[in-house]
């Protein structure tokens, strides 16, 4: 049976993980979305709109690239997952699309999104613009000050860009605002969130539409032994994952050292599921912290958490120094200059091929969820 | 006789539970002790600034429960808690600390009733009522099972909107109650949005009683002594009772 069918039993349950722990407010929204989605995604026509704009619109497929001289010095068969070349330059797109989709399918006429690095955002605006829907994204005042040319692209779109400025004015004070913003607007307006966490459906929903990732790569390559992927809420490493749950591959999901939620974090509730959390011992959830903004959050999605209990996936750390040292070395080796999250995975496969982690002679699946275009800033600042 | 249910965070000044007394003084049948989080989804910008003034202070629940146990105030203490500081060290352990304490009701904004089982379990194993919000959102069937699983009263969330003071009362508001007092005895109080006397007493025609937070919490933040909290709630009690 393909992974596919595999639905979390009950209010979105992985494991213990997961659920839906929103105010009463929005449950008759979540309700909705879940049958809305339910319903797409067993429809014919609604997989075939979407195959299509995948196809013409973001490019799919995306290449699965031998890093040939990389893999040469490694000792290793290393391919590289290229999501940095889809339209807008990241995995989010997919999900995107097909929440876009999906909200215009309901009859919705707006997309509200949380942004961070400002990925998820350019991504919500895109989809937006290209269906005809409005678009507003809350963002924490500190990434607005961080990620200006993104910011600039989303305004660029016709999106609405709304600073958060309360607490941390980061991607979880975002995330909390567009859940607030959302109860207000929920009749006419549709919550795009762009990870895979979040109240069920949307761990479910979000890994189901990035699952093209790994889907792809399966089928681009012969069996590997390690497929890796970075992991902040976890949406690209979800998806790529999906497609190797059922063969004998080791799953590899790399977190950032000051923001890793699984290696570090305890089980909690946050912005409406439970999974592993950053919190201090009173409960008070803490802030992430990593040169990457799109893994500065103190939660991970519940599948990971409930993959990471079964021993079915491995969840590890790579800190900063190690990230940006693997991202110059990919750059150079490779002529691929990757988003500083996806050097992560790198960073992790580059240590873990030289201290025999991974035999000689493997062959490892690593998905390059963004391109590095947006860290040049914080990159140049480094040097 | 109509209820008033002021709302504090506490912690949010030193003399925070002077503003209880103030509270009790002024006439209130009951009192909401918010428990400041750090991630307070369902709050407006008033409570989310108290909350985070709260914790900028150093404060946590054990802390607090420490100092409400001290407390003889007379009217019983329902804490307004977020999930994941019931969670965190267990729902068991967390309801026996609120009962310790005197605190005998608990309202968690972010636990529905389909997660609300375990919860509900320790809070019966140990004396605590847990007060269910029902929304102008929530179908009627699942009005009918918040109505008949909430305790000591049902709180009724007037718009749909985090907690804010609210420039007029919503239509939305008296058809939820209306439409849960067919299925409790309880009381059912109307939350959410309410500004002051004007607006409590108008509640007060079909509602059996109000929730006040923000209005409490916005005076606070600017400055206001406990004896002027005490001078605002016992105009809205006075304005409740006609």
């Amino acid at each position: 049976m393909r992974a596919e069918s595999r639905r979390p039993a009950g209010l979105g349950r992985f494991g213990e993980y997961g659920g839906r722990f929103v105010p009463e407010s929005l449950v008759p929204a979540c309700d909705e979305v879940e049958r809305a989605f339910t319903e797409a995604w067993a429809d014919p026509v609604f997989r075939a709109e979407l195959d299509h704009l995948l196809s013409v619109y973001v490019g799919r497929p995306t290449p699965l690239t031998p890093a040939m001289r990389l893999s040469a010095e490694l000792g290793i068969n290393l391919l590289l997952k290229r999501e940095d070349l889809t339209h807008t330059g990241s995995h989010k797109i997919n999900n995107v699309l097909g929440q876009a989709l999906l909200a215009r399918r309901m009859g919705k006429r707006r997309l509200i999104a949380e942004t961070g690095a400002g990925q998820h955002g350019v991504a919500t605006a895109t989809a937006g613009a290209l269906l005809g829907l409005d678009v507003t994204v809350f963002m924490g005042e500190r990434d607005i000050e961080r990620q200006q040319l993104n910011v600039f692209r989303m305004k660029m779109l016709g999106a609405e860009v709304i600073p958060v400025t309360a607490g941390s004015r980061t991607l979880k004070d975002a995330t909390s605002e567009a859940f607030r913003y959302w109860v207000t607007v929920v009749d006419d307006s549709y919550y795009c969130l762009g990870s895979a966490l979040g109240p069920h459906p949307y761990p479910w929903m979000v890994r189901e539409l990035q699952r093209v990732i790994g889907d792809e790569a399966r089928a681009q390559c012969a069996a590997p032994d390690f497929v890796v992927a970075c992991v902040g809420g976890g949406s690209n490493a979800a998806g790529t994952f999906a497609g190797f749950l059922d063969t004998g591959a080791r799953l590899v999901g790399v977190e950032a050292a000051g923001g890793a939620a699984i290696s570090a974090g305890s089980t909690g509730v946050l912005h409406g599921f439970r999974s592993k959390v950053l919190q201090d011992e009173h409960g008070q959830i803490v802030e992430a912290h990593s040169i990457s903004a799109g893994l500065d959050y103190p939660g991970v999605g519940p599948e990971h958490a409930y993959l990471a209990e079964t021993g079915r996936a491995t969840y590890v750390t790579a800190d900063d120094a190690e990230v940006v040292a693997a991202t110059h070395r990919l750059a150079r080796s490779e002529g691929i200059l990757c988003a500083l999250e996806s050097a992560h995975a790198v960073a992790w496969v580059l240590r873990a091929a030289a201290d025999g982690t991974i035999p000689q002679g493997s062959t490892v699946v690593l998905t390059v969820s963004g391109r590095g275009d947006k860290d040049m800033a914080t990159l140049m600042e480094l040097s | 006789m109509k209820m008033l249910v002021p709302y504090v965070t506490a912690g949010v000044t030193e003399n925070w539970t002077d503003l209880l007394r103030a509270a009790v003084d002024a006439g209130a049948d009951a009192i909401e002790v918010g428990l400041p989080f750090s991630d307070p989804t369902m709050d407006g910008p008033v409570i989310q600034q108290a909350s985070y003034r709260a914790l900028c202070r150093g404060v946590h629940a054990t802390g607090i429960l420490d100092e409400v146990s001290r407390l003889d105030l007379g009217v019983p203490l329902i804490a307004f808690a977020y999930t994941n500081l019931v969670l965190h060290r267990g729902a068991g352990t967390f309801c026996a600390a609120l009962r310790d304490a005197g605190v005998t009701g608990l309202i968690a904004p972010d636990l529905p009733i389909d997660e609300a089982g375990p919860v509900s379990l320790a809070a019966e194993q140990h004396g605590v009522d847990v007060v269910l919000l029902a929304s102008p959102s929530t179908p009627a069937r699942r009005r009918a099972e918040i109505a008949k699983r909430s305790q000591r009263f049902v709180y009724a969330v007037s718009v749909m909107a985090p907690t804010g003071e609210q420039a007029s009362l919503r239509s939305s508001g008296r058809e939820l109650v209306t439409s849960l007092k067919q299925h409790t005895d309880l009381p059912v109080l109307l939350g959410f949005g309410i500004s002051g006397a004007e607006q409590a007493a108008a509640a007060c025609a079909y509602a059996d009683g109000v929730v006040v937070g923000s209005a409490i919490m916005r005076r606070v933040l600017d400055g206001a002594a406990p004896a002027e909290i005490g001078a605002l709630l016992a105009g809205i009690r006075r304005a409740v009772d006609g």
